[in-house]
Formats: C-alpha cells, sequence, structure tokens
C-alpha cells in the first residue's frame, strides 16, 4: 500500500499573509513600483542627472525637450528660463520632496502616537485637553493652517515642513487615541496590568503594536498629501525657496513660461501628480491588505 | 430637536474660543519683536514703534490683550490693514463676495459631474466605465490643482484661445459693483455680452477649483450607492418589476445620497483652503488672493482676520451641515 507523504504545509508568515492580499489589488503593485522607481531616482540622482540641477547652460536657455521640434538629446526634457536642465532637477526635486514628505510624516506619527497614547490611555483632563487642542487645529483647511504657520515663522522649507508636521499631527493623535479605547479593556491588556506592567509598558509594548495597522495605512495617505501640500507651499513662495529643486517651487518660476515654453510648465507638475498618486495607489492597497475592516 | 441644536451649537463654541486663541497667539509667536519684524527692512522711528505698539495693544498685559481682542471681535472689529489703512472686517466683505462666487460655482460643477459619474460607476461596477471613472478620481484627488490650473491655461487660453486667462469680466464692461457678484452684477448693468464675459472668467477658475471635490464625490456616491444597491430592499423593488431607472433612481439614489450630502458639506473646506490657490493662479480678487498678498506684505491684521474668518465660516458651515443631517435622520438626533 503506497501511501503519500501528506504535505507539510508551510506556515504563513505574517509578511507572506501581507503580499497575498496586497498583491490582488493591481493598483496598488502599479503604486508600489512607481514609488521604488522614483525613490530610486532620489537616491541615485547625483549618479543619473545628466547634469548639475544649478548649472545654468546660457546658450540653452529655454530648450525645448528631446522628442519635440528643435529638442536636443542634451536636455531631455529641455531646459528652464536660466538654461538649467529640468530633468537634472526633477531627480533632485524627487530627493528633496521624498526627503521632507517622509519627516513630516515620521515627525507627525511619532508625536500623535504619543498623544494619543496618552489621551487613550489616561483620559480625564488629558484626554478633553488633546483632544479639544486637535479639534481647533482641524477646523482649518490643512493648507490654510499651514500657510498661517508659516506666516508666522517666515518662508522655509524648513518652516514648511514645521508647519505641515503640526497640521497632520491631529490625524494620528485620533486614530492612536481610538484604537487605544477599544484595546485598553481587552484581557491581555488587564493581564499585563495585574502582572504589574507599569503605564509606559502598558502604552508602547503592550497596547501600540496591536494600534499600529490604522496608522501604518494613515502615514502612506499622508505621505502623499505631504508631498502635494509642499509642492503647493513652495508654489506660494512659502516652502522652499529658489534655487532649490522643489516641484512646486520650480512650477512658481515656470509660470512666467506658459505662453513660450509648455514644457517648463508641464514636467514639474507631472512628477508631483505622479508620485502623489502611486502613494495613494499604495496606501489604498495597504488598507486593504492590513486592516479589512477600514474597507470601504 | 430643540435639545439636539443647543447641544451641537454649545459643542462649537469652544472650537471658537479655541480659534480666537490661536489667531491672537499668531502675532505673538513671530520669532523676536513682532513690531521690529512688522517694521520690516526700513524699521520703525520710536514714536512710530509706540504708534504701532499701541494700535496694537501690545503694551498691555496679555491677558488684557486678550479680552480686547474678543471683545473686538464679537463687535465686528478685526483691525485696521497696515498697507491701506481699512478696516480688515471691510476688506473682507468686499473680496468675499467674488470667494463664494467662484466656491459655488465649483461646488455646481463637482455635484454636476461628480454624483451621476458616481451613480452610473455604481450601476455598472466592473465596467470598464467604472474602472475608468474610478481611476480618472483618484488622479483629480491627487491633482496639484495649481498644476492643474496652470495647464488648463496653457491648453484653453494660449493653445486653443477659448478661455480667458485671469481676472472676473473683461475691462471692456464697465460694470457697477451692487452685490459683489459679478454674474448679478453684470446681469444689472444691462451691457451686451456682459454676463456671457463674467461666465467665461469664471470656466476655467471653477473646473480648477472644483476637480478635487468632483473626485471625493465621486467615489463617495460610487460606494454609497453599492451599499445601498445590496440592500433587500431594492431586491424586492426590482422583483415587483419596477424598471432600472426607476429602481435607481428613486429607491437606491435616495438612502444613498445622505453620506453624500455630509461629504459635499465637508467640501467647504477643501474649497476654501483650495481658493487660494486657485485665486493665485487666476488672479481672482478674492479672499483668497487677499490673503496671501498679506502675508507677502506682514499685514498681520489682515492675516489674522482673515484666517478667523475663514474658520469661522468653516466652522458655522460644518455645525449647519450636523444640524441638516440631524433633520434628515431621527436617529442621528436622539444618539448621544
Amino acid at each position: 500500500m503506497t501511501q503519500s507523504n501528506p504535505t507539510v504545509q508551510k506556515p504563513v508568515t505574517p509578511l507572506a499573509e501581507f503580499w497575498f492580499y496586497f498583491r490582488q489589488n493591481r493598483g496598488a503593485v502599479i503604486g508600489l513600483a512607481y514609488v521604488a522607481f522614483i525613490v530610486m531616482m532620489a537616491l541615485l540622482a547625483s549618479l543619473l542627472a545628466p547634469h548639475s540641477p544649478t548649472e545654468q547652460f546660457r546658450d540653452f536657455i529655454l530648450a525645448p525637450p528631446a522628442f519635440s521640434d528643435g529638442g536636443s538629446t542634451q536636455f531631455l526634457l529641455g531646459t528652464d528660463g536660466v538654461g538649467r536642465d529640468i530633468l537634472s532637477r526633477l531627480m533632485h526635486g524627487a530627493r528633496l520632496s521624498l526627503l521632507i514628505g517622509l519627516v513630516i510624516v515620521l515627525v507627525s506619527l511619532v508625536m500623535g502616537i504619543c498623544l494619543g497614547l496618552m489621551a487613550g490611555y489616561f483620559g480625564g483632563v488629558i484626554d478633553t485637553a488633546i483632544m479639544r487642542i486637535s479639534d481647533i487645529l482641524q477646523s482649518l483647511p490643512p493648507l490654510l493652517l499651514a500657510i498661517a504657520i508659516v506666516a508666522v515663522l517666515g518662508p522655509s522649507i524648513l518652516n514648511a515642513g514645521l508647519a505641515l508636521s503640526l497640521v497632520y499631527l491631529p490625524h494620528y493623535t485620533r486614530l492612536t487615541r481610538a484604537s487605544v479605547l477599544a484595546e485598553r479593556n481587552r484581557d491581555y491588556v488587564v493581564a499585563s496590568r495585574v502582572a504589574g506592567a507599569h503605564a509606559w509598558r502598558l502604552m508602547f509594548i503592550t497596547i501600540l503594536p496591536n494600534c499600529l495597522a490604522p496608522l501604518i495605512v494613515q502615514a502612506t495617505l499622508s505621505f502623499s498629501n505631504a508631498i502635494l501640500d509642499m509642492a503647493a507651499l513652495g508654489f506660494l513662495g512659502l516652502g522652499a525657496q529658489p534655487p532649490l529643486p522643489e516641484w512646486g517651487t520650480m512650477l512658481a518660476t515656470a509660470r512666467e513660461y506658459i505662453q513660450s515654453a509648455w514644457w517648463v510648465v508641464t514636467f514639474p507638475g507631472l512628477a508631483i501628480l505622479s508620485t502623489v498618486l502611486a502613494f495613494n495607489l499604495m496606501g489604498d492597497g495597504l488598507r486593504d491588505a492590513l486592516d479589512p475592516k477600514l474597507k470601504q | 430637536m430643540f435639545q439636539f441644536v443647543m447641544r451641537r451649537v454649545g459643542m462649537v463654541i469652544p472650537t471658537f474660543i479655541g480659534v480666537s486663541l490661536l489667531t491672537f497667539s499668531l502675532i505673538h509667536l513671530i520669532p523676536g519683536d513682532p513690531v521690529t519684524v512688522m517694521g520690516g527692512e526700513r524699521g520703525f522711528s520710536a514714536e512710530q514703534r509706540a504708534e504701532v505698539e499701541a494700535m496694537l495693544g501690545l503694551d498691555k498685559p496679555l491677558v488684557q490683550q486678550y479680552g480686547l481682542y474678543v471683545i473686538n471681535i464679537l463687535r465686528g472689529d478685526l483691525g485696521i490693514s497696515f498697507v491701506t489703512k481699512e478696516p480688515v472686517m471691510h476688506e473682507f466683505l468686499t473680496l468675499f463676495p467674488a470667494t463664494i462666487e467662484l466656491s459655488v460655482f465649483a461646488a455646481i460643477f463637482a455635484i454636476l459631474i461628480g454624483l451621476p459619474l458616481g451613480i452610473i460607476a455604481a450601476v455598472k461596477r466592473g465596467s470598464v466605465f467604472d474602472h475608468t471613472v474610478m481611476t480618472a478620481s483618484l488622479a483629480g484627488y491627487s491633482m496639484p490643482i495649481f498644476w492643474w490650473g496652470l495647464l488648463l491655461i496653457l491648453l484653453m487660453s494660449v493653445q486653443l484661445d477659448i478661455t480667458p486667462v485671469a481676472g472676473r469680466i473683461d475691462a471692456l464692461y464697465w460694470v457697477d459693483e451692487v452685490t459683489g457678484f459679478m454674474i448679478i452684477d453684470a446681469w444689472l448693468s444691462g451691457e451686451e455680452g456682459a454676463v456671457g464675459s463674467a461666465l467665461a472668467h469664471l470656466f476655467l477658475p471653477s473646473i480648477v477649483l472644483g476637480t478635487i471635490p468632483m473626485a471625493v464625490i465621486a467615489r463617495m456616491t460610487r460606494s454609497s450607492m453599492l451599499e445601498v444597491l445590496g440592500e433587500d430592499y431594492i431586491r424586492t423593488a426590482r422583483a415587483k418589476g419596477l424598471s432600472p431607472t426607476r429602481v435607481v433612481m428613486k429607491h437606491a439614489l435616495r438612502n444613498a445620497l445622505i453620506p453624500v450630502v455630509t461629504v459635499i458639506g465637508l467640501q467647504v473646506g477643501t474649497l476654501l483652503g483650495g481658493a487660494i490657490l486657485t485665486e493665485t493662479i487666476f488672479a481672482w480678487p478674492g479672499i483668497g488672493k487677499w490673503l496671501i498678498e498679506a502675508i507677502g506684505r506682514r499685514d498681520y491684521p489682515v492675516v489674522q482676520g482673515g484666517l478667523l474668518m475663514i474658520a469661522c465660516i468653516i466652522i458655522v458651515v460644518n455645525l449647519l451641515v450636523d444640524l441638516t443631517y440631524g433633520i434628515i435622520n431621527p436617529r442621528v438626533r436622539h444618539s448621544k
């Protein structure tokens, strides 16, 4: 009698499970691929960029892109009003946008988690105070509040980043607080408390890991907001200052060439749109894979 | 009902106080001495300094300053602009109709396009049309509207020469300001072609400002419709032999609209925030452009007053949306 070996089922790792669900959303995979592409470009900008982002080719002012009439392969996407290579500026701009986006998201995520844990765990006056302040910060549109803060601190890329971190803070605070409230009285938390764990341990080691899924999703989605709002501030002259190759700032200076040189206006915006879109696609996929409850 | 209204109104008061604290503290958060910063590069003489300090009330204790600030707000006094020497409230009221006009047209555009797209996408779930609408609305949601505006100007105004580039009406027409709403004023002026010109000037800015709300409305309508279309009573209506159009438009849409109305109400913030960018691109003389220019000129009373007014409008609109929601849906009214 032949007995086939029962096929041993390998246990599914959490990562494999996540990837299984994530992969089912085609848009999310495309988004992830594009984000990976942009990240590579940002990391290798100094190697890949054909020219320096600030070098002015005075003989090639407003040279059209290679694929249109009169363009040359020396400047694939053309040059701007002072003869700088647009492709190189976009590549270095990716570095700037992603870095600033990352810093903004990390700062507001970490601060939001701390405040949300405190509000949810301690409750009472601390909770009321933190939530009221969040209410006030959320009563203004994000961009408007950021503009107000930058108006006070003065326009610079650092201040704009600081303003946006503050603006996004309430989302994380609320999200963390809501999860903490749901988890606080679960058996495993009570058990840990009975075993003698102190407040900090309960907050950060026992409860927090179980609240992370919605936070990761929110972080991805607000990454795209951060890039978008940063570009908007740059466009209004309140963010990165020229000659920094920030995408929004590039658009602000491109406005005067709208009649004469379409490429100066088109490409930076295309870079913003595609990057933001990729992050949003990825965020949707993450939400479906990590947190089926949030799925609409 | 009365209790519900009072409870909701009561919840708004702390937010009002908070916003007034925020705008009040703006001027005190300026690094260094605010008066020196206001003086700019030329600086102030000693007398000018004292005058500015007295005008802003900076010579008084902080608590008293805040008290005065709130009393003045309640009296409708937002201070005097440094640059134009006009009362901030007066400037705001003069410019606000332009922003309302733009926002209303943007909202009409968003609803008129977004709602049908969402409904059809839900009915034809999984079709090419559905996928196209969903992709387009995600792109619309991710759109840097300041670039979208430039792109539309490039295409419609520069290349095709269909729409005007900036402003509210052609310089050809002399329109007296009666209501502040250009469409109405143009109509009142009785000049031939004035209304058409005003509409043409509104066209691109409305599309630009309405793009993100449109995307949000389309997505929300689709998901809300999908939920309702799965309900038992829809199956019953279909089983009764009602025409598909009647089932969708009458039975499903009514219930699906409730969350959509909320989302439309929440777009007021998006519209007022987006108005800053849109007005800057199209040289639209509304409060967004006014605010940005005030920041550039360090005209702090205008910045403070403008922010306060915008925040108040958003708070009031959100309150109204909440109240309407309570009227439509009794469950909201009676829950705590």
